[in-house]
């Protein structure tokens, strides 16, 4: 449920960035989530186009680019890709890995006139 | 309309019952005239030929943003961080699902520390004032904040929160996050750790079916261990979960109802109080 304050968060971006680049109609947005940063994109989906209406970004299209979970594995000492916070290793199947990657949660770009 | 600065629901939020009100405004781009010039970050889409476009049309372009989404919380949060350090509070966010006994333990908390170190309460919740109000009992100062339709407290509202409980100097300030192991894990709110508590009623495997939570906390409270001769649960299991998701988390055991295991959560809070007073 916390998509909606994140579309929010979106929208006042927007906002901003209009404001400061003079534009007035924003026709697509382009954000990069992480695997692992807890967002559903569906619901973010939904949220983005009810948090829009009546803005300066009514009707505009959402493009998610889906980053991938990354972690640095400790036992084996390389990069390994995962799905989410608690798998293992795919090289080793231990858990000592630190999170590298995959938490992103960022306004990436826009299409405006 | 909902607030764009914190996302909760204006005329919905309330602090002690009070709406709150927002001086921020709700700036909208129409009528800005369109920019005649380049700026920085800003590139002319359509240069290329697969994107050329008839002429005559209204010229859409590219504006490079590679902002946090959540950078306006985050700077909320840094805010009361600082207003926190300033004054040496050491602020707790206590995060757990609906029911685990959080309430519980933190009026015990409140009652066994009388007098031993000054503390305050921001309490959030939907709907209704009564755990504000159970929290006073214990003659402890407590601010509420209803979140009306919102899943989580953020750093604007404990902001607001902040101004009206002013928190002693030296004190400790327990924040009860809204019950919910989701949404609060993204918000920060400017504690120095989140706290996740766990119920043994609750099933093992939450740590696996809620990692973001987990994962953010420094220290997983295992609650109502009395109850443990009755269950099915396995605490060496959950502890594991625990660590596979975050291997740096701190467990405790305890419960807040008969009091066993208590000492160990106050020698907890003593030493991270004496470690943010150290950092302040």
């Amino acid at each position: 449920m916390h998509e909606m304050s994140l579309c929010e968060g979106v929208l006042q971006l927007l906002e901003v960035h209009a404001e400061k680049e003079g534009f007035r109609r924003v026709r697509v947005v382009r954000l990069e989530i992480g695997a692992l940063a807890g967002v559903e994109l569906e619901a973010m989906r939904f949220g983005f186009d009810v948090v829009m209406k009546g803005t300066l970004a009514d009707g505009a299209r959402l493009e998610i680019i889906e980053l991938p979970g990354r972690a640095w594995c400790l036992c084996c000492g390389e990069s390994v890709e995962i799905g989410q916070r608690f798998d293992p290793c795919p090289r080793c199947g231990g858990y000592q890995l630190q999170i590298t990657g995959g938490e992103e949660l960022r306004v990436k770009e826009l299409e405006v006139e | 309309m909902m607030c764009t600065v914190c996302g909760c629901g204006e005329g919905e939020t309330t602090i002690e019952g009070e709406a709150h009100s927002h001086d921020h405004h709700h700036e909208h781009a129409h009528g800005h005239p369109p920019p005649h010039h380049h700026h920085d970050g800003v590139h002319h889409y359509g240069l290329g030929p697969a994107h050329a476009h008839a002429p005559g049309l209204s010229q859409a372009r590219m504006v490079s943003i590679e902002q946090d989404i959540l950078a306006k919380n985050d700077e909320y949060a840094a805010a009361n961080r600082r207003r926190l350090a300033e004054r040496g509070v050491l602020a707790l966010n206590l995060v757990s699902s609906p029911g685990s006994g959080k309430t519980t333990l933190l009026t015990r908390t409140l009652t066994d520390l009388a007098g031993r170190w000054p503390m305050a309460v921001i309490e959030g919740d939907q709907q209704t004032s009564q755990d504000a109000e159970r929290i006073r009992a214990t003659g402890v100062r407590a601010v509420q904040i209803n979140t009306g339709k919102g899943c989580h407290l953020d750093a604007h509202m404990v902001g607001h929160a902040l101004e009206r409980l002013e928190p002693e100097a030296g004190s400790l300030l327990f924040i009860e996050n809204v019950g919910n192991l989701v949404c609060p894990a993204g918000f920060d709110l400017g504690e120095a750790h989140k706290v996740v508590i766990l119920s043994v009623t609750e099933g093992e495997d939450k740590p696996l079916k809620y990692p973001d939570m987990f994962h953010a906390a420094d220290l997983m409270i295992l609650n109502k261990t009395d109850l443990l001769p009755h269950l099915q649960f396995d605490v060496e299991q959950c502890i594991e979960y625990a660590r596979r998701v975050n291997p740096r988390i701190k467990v405790l055991r305890l419960s807040a109802t008969t009091g066993e295991g208590m000492e160990s959560w106050y020698e907890w809070l003593d030493a991270s109080r004496r470690l943010a007073a150290l950092g302040a």
